[in-house]
């Protein structure tokens, strides 16, 4: 088994954080800098096999996830990835091969067919967990220079950090991402869609559905007071950020609110200039939110 | 739909289930209905979680694949962690996903469905998804005129340069295409 705190970590930012959700992978980057967190990026690595990979072919999928296994369980450091879907479907195969012998069997000789093995060992991290539970409160407190004044947050979890194993925290109730929150002087709202589904993929495929569910979630957010929204997912940020006005129209409340990564609004009390945070990549404004931390 | 064809269909169902872990559990459902009830979109189902597994139960699995319910789950695993049996119904949605996409049930239409596959394609391509050319397999696939619908969307993005036009693959495709061949030659 690898050792399991130590400040460096084998870096998966997966697709969408090189593509559409750079923003998330630049703030990730800085903050973690900032706290300390080495993030060495994974070499060659691929797509997790992610959720609509699955949905056609499921072997394939555990093999491209195990590639990245392998990649890993060769550096000898855990897994860190900011993206809940990559996170997800990493965690998953690496969960099965640890307990289904015939899987494990048959994942790896697909692998040896392409000239690599992954035997084991290997622990796969979320992000926010890593901040919150290896770093821990003293830690990140200690490099907060400019935090919030009561910012009021809606955490939004999403789906897949916590479930299905419900291995970082609840997985309906969870705290984790509360907890940093308070942390950095934000005050998190009490925000009942925290855990709903925000549609993912069926936002393009079939908005229809996808935007009952934003606009469910955006407009409890104003509700609850909240004056942005963070999130910890590339998937749910766009689509809460992307389709506010057509989300209003669905459901007929209010649904503008700034949305940003949970790092971005850590970044921001770390001290971190908007251009580190890729500030201007949000499609939601997020100057209020930038200008509301500590002088 | 004939008995024969029907017993078929739920006997490959059932031992695809057992292969994924827990997969047996389908045999422990109550038709207690938590599952329907937690679900964010199975309002918008023809059959319902629980009603799925009554369909299975009456050997009417090719009602469910034939209709709109399987690509309506978004694997948000809400099922999943309320189910008291402890059926992992996220992974038999996606085991019904698949097995409407390989016997060519109406269900493999759904836009969703289509877009599942243009991803594949671009994965097994690049080894890496490629927003530019997965948007470009879907519209072709589709509607070319649905493009339009996302073109505000489409611009704002691409505006903050968070489209990028070409794919980023990976180093070592070749080994990879190895990989991915042996893990299922046949599919």
């Amino acid at each position: 088994m690898i050792a399991p705190t130590t400040n460096v970590y084998a870096y998966y930012p997966g697709c969408s954080l090189i593509a559409t959700n750079k923003a998330y992978d630049i703030s990730t980057r800085n903050t973690a800098r900032v706290l300390g967190i080495e993030l060495i990026e994974l070499e060659d690595w691929n797509c997790c096999g992610a959720t609509a990979y699955t949905a056609i072919r499921e072997k394939r999928s555990f093999v491209l996830s195990a590639r990245n296994l392998a990649l890993a369980e060769k550096t000898g450091r855990q897994l860190i990835t900011a993206c809940a879907g990559c996170y997800l479907s990493l965690h998953k195969t690496n969960k099965y091969m640890a307990e289904d012998a015939g899987m494990r069997q048959e994942i790896r000789r697909a692998l040896q067919a392409g000239g690599m093995d992954y035997t084991g060992g290997v622990r796969v991290r979320h992000c926010l967990d890593v901040l919150v539970n290896d770093l821990g409160e003293e830690e990140v407190k200690q490099h907060v220079v400019r935090p919030f004044e009561g910012l009021r947050v809606a955490p939004y979890y999403g789906c897949q950090i916590t479930r299905p194993f419900g291995d970082i925290d609840d997985p309906e109730f969870p705290e984790v991402m509360h907890r940093l929150l308070r942390w950095i002087g934000a005050e998190p709202v009490d925000f009942s869609m925290m855990t709903k589904c925000c549609g993912g993929m069926l936002m393009y495929t079939q908005p229809n559905v996808g935007m009952e569910l934003v606009g469910q979630i955006l407009s409890q957010a104003k509700k609850e007071g909240a004056e942005c929204i963070a999130t910890a997912c590339p998937l749910c940020q766009i689509n809460l950020e992307a389709y506010q006005a057509k989300a209003a129209r669905t459901t007929g409340a209010d649904c503008r609110i700034p949305v940003l990564y949970f790092t971005q609004l850590l970044g921001i009390t770390l001290g971190l200039k908007p251009k580190d945070l890729a500030l201007s990549d949000n499609l939601t404004p997020s100057e209020t939110i930038f200008a509301s931390r500590s002088a | 739909m004939e008995a024969a064809r029907a017993e078929s269909l739920k006997a490959t169902f059932l031992d695809n289930i057992r292969s994924i872990p827990y997969g047996e559990r389908i045999y422990e459902c109550q038709q207690c209905g938590t599952c329907s009830a937690s679900c964010p979109t199975s309002s918008q189902m023809d059959y319902s979680p629980r009603e799925i597994i009554a369909a299975l139960r009456a050997g009417l699995l090719d009602r469910v694949l034939d209709s709109n319910t399987v690509w309506l789950c978004s694997s948000c695993y809400s099922c999943t962690v309320r189910c008291p049996a402890g059926i992992k119904f996220t992974d038999v949605m996606y085991e019904l996903k698949r097995l409407g996409d390989k016997y060519g049930f109406s269900s493999r239409k759904s836009p969703t469905a289509k877009m599942a596959r243009c991803f594949v394609k671009t994965i097994d391509l690049h080894g890496r998804n490629a927003e530019g050319e997965l948007m470009a397999r879907y519209y072709l696939s589709t509607n070319p005129f649905r493009a339009l619908r996302q073109l505000s969307f489409g611009l704002r993005m691409l505006i903050r340069g968070r489209v990028p036009l070409l794919p980023h693959g990976i180093k070592d495709t070749k080994n990879l295409r190895r990989m991915i061949s042996a893990a299922s030659p046949e599919e």
